[in-house]
């Protein structure tokens, strides 16, 4: 395992980013009694981006279905102060469900819907479709305005990209900068794209059943790290993106 | 018509209202077979009530609810779909039932016999359907969300495994209170045929829903009307009236789409 010094905050955020939002000590997942993760540490501070990366069968998922209490797990997984999760899933595809976006976010009551597509750069023109006509990019907006929809001060994003073209990736992000600078949520990103990890995230967690690194995610620009890391195969996919000066930080 | 008809008409208005509304989600969550399935376990209740002269129906709901239960707690601790664990239940109820069903009583106990309908049937029948409908309408949404993503549902709070109990529960008292209008053969179709229906016809969930309900009251409605004036079985021209609006939705579905993607062309 390589740990690193913590990430700094970024001087441009106004989030009291000493204080450490999450603190995961010793934490363990075993099903049907085979070992997923093991001694798995790392802390994540309010207000920043931990991009989690790691090769399939990792881990990564699993992580999140720990903090989001879905499963039994040991060690302690320590969150200061209240925290409301919005959550993106990894896979959601809707096919013959007679189901509007109107619907959709409506199942959760007393949300303000058409705030919440707005922020996703979606108007209410869209309230009507059914899910099933949305396109790849529009689905990922539409569940990240259901992960904001009660303004959650975490977002837990499995591979938000997954299914979506190049151009729409880079609008997804984009929105999430803009959610993250606007509210100061803390966010949590599964990602295969190294140029996500160093563009939009503060720090890196490397997951292959234990940490294989934590730290700063300006680090993972150094060759030897990411060889030990991700090994000859790097693990990663790198995107030809042109991200320029629109970076979270 | 006479006095009994029109409880049954009352009954099986109601009871379509409800089955239909149940059905919008055993059609989303693919349990369409499963309903019918599931009906058949209610036939060693009804011939228990036969042989042993208590009302058949209290035997056939305590049979589908017990069956309910066996489905939901395999389901939970093992790798089985409900459609496997209903499959196998389903097989063994209708061996055990039509090995102990009075001969006599066999064909009312498959087809029903809305003649016999009572009053305190038809009040129970509309006080149960208006329970159903109250219930759904409670974890309408939490069903709906669990169907799309679990693990979403699970995020959000939900808490997927008393859902599914309670929509089973629901999909048992729908089935029992069918019997009597169609009888176990048919029940399933009661359930499954308005949803199926109004699946391509339905623009949004809450249409969807209550389209469904009113597509299983025309089918009851008509089929107990079209029954009385005939002098033929309910049961089947329930049926066979929601087939008859199955295949028109079917028709306005073809017809709306290939208008929607003319309009798309031009």
């Amino acid at each position: 395992m390589v740990v690193a010094t913590p990430p700094s905050p970024s001087p441009t955020r106004e989030t009291g980013a000493a204080e450490d939002l999450l603190r995961v000590a010793n934490l363990g997942v075993r099903l049907d009694r085979v070992p997923i993760l093991e001694d798995v540490n790392f802390h994540v501070r309010r207000g920043t981006t931990l991009a989690i990366v790691g090769p399939n069968g990792a881990g990564k998922t699993t992580l999140f279905r720990v903090l989001l209490g879905l499963v039994p797990h040991t060690g302690t997984v320590e969150w200061s102060g209240p925290v409301r999760i919005g959550y993106v899933p990894q896979s959601f595809v809707v096919t013959d469900v007679p189901i509007t976006v109107r619907d959709f976010l409506g199942f959760k009551s007393g949300a303000n819907v058409e705030e919440s597509l707005a922020a996703v750069g979606l108007g209410g023109a869209a309230l009507p479709k059914r899910l099933d006509v949305l396109s790849g990019g529009e689905m990922q907006r539409v569940l990240i305005a259901w992960a904001v929809l009660d303004r959650p001060n975490v977002l837990l994003f499995d591979e938000p990209t997954a299914m979506v073209d190049i151009g729409s990736q880079d609008m997804l992000y984009e929105t999430l900068n803009r959610l993250e600078k606007n509210s100061n949520i803390t966010v949590f990103l599964i990602t295969h794209d190294i140029h996500v990890v160093s563009q939009y995230s503060d720090a890196v967690l490397a997951l292959n059943r234990t940490v294989r690194f934590f730290g700063a995610s300006s680090r993972l620009s150094e060759p030897d790290l990411l060889m030990e890391i991700f090994g000859s195969g790097s693990g990663l996919a790198e995107h030809k993106h042109d991200f320029g000066a629109r970076g979270f930080r | 018509m006479t006095e009994s008809a029109a409880y049954g008409l009352v009954a099986g208005i109601f009871v379509g209202f409800a089955a239909g509304y149940v059905g919008s989600l055993m059609v989303l969550k693919r349990m369409a077979l499963v309903g019918d399935a599931l009906s058949h376990v209610a036939l060693p209740g009804l011939a228990l009530g036969i042989l042993f002269n208590f009302n058949p129906f209290l035997g056939a709901f305590a049979f589908l609810f017990a069956a309910a239960i066996l489905t939901w707690y395999i389901e939970r601790t093992t790798r089985l779909f409900p459609e496997s664990i209903i499959g196998v239940l389903f097989v063994t109820a209708l061996a055990v039932g039509i090995l102990i069903t009075p001969e006599v009583d066999l064909l009312e106990a498959l087809f029903g016999d809305i003649t016999t309908v009572t009053l305190v049937d038809a009040l129970l029948a509309v006080g149960i359907s208006v329970l159903i409908v109250f219930v759904s309408r409670l974890v309408y949404r939490r069903v709906v969300l669990s169907i799309l993503s679990e693990e979403l549902a699970r995020s959000t709070g939900v808490n997927v495994a008393l859902v599914n109990f309670v929509y089973l529960l629901l999909v048992t008292v729908v089935v029992a209170v069918g019997i009597k209008i169609v009888g176990t053969v048919l029940v399933g179709a009661l359930v499954i045929v308005p949803a199926a229906a109004m699946k391509n016809v339905s623009r949004s969930l809450s249409s969807y829903a209550l389209l469904s309900g009113l597509t299983g009251i025309a089918s009851a409605g008509s089929g107990i009307l079209l029954a009385d004036y005939l002098r033929l079985p309910a049961g089947p021209l329930v049926v066979t009236v929601g087939t008859v609006i199955f295949a028109g939705a079917l028709v306005a579905g073809w017809i709306a789409s290939r208008s929607s993607s003319t309009a798309s062309r031009s």
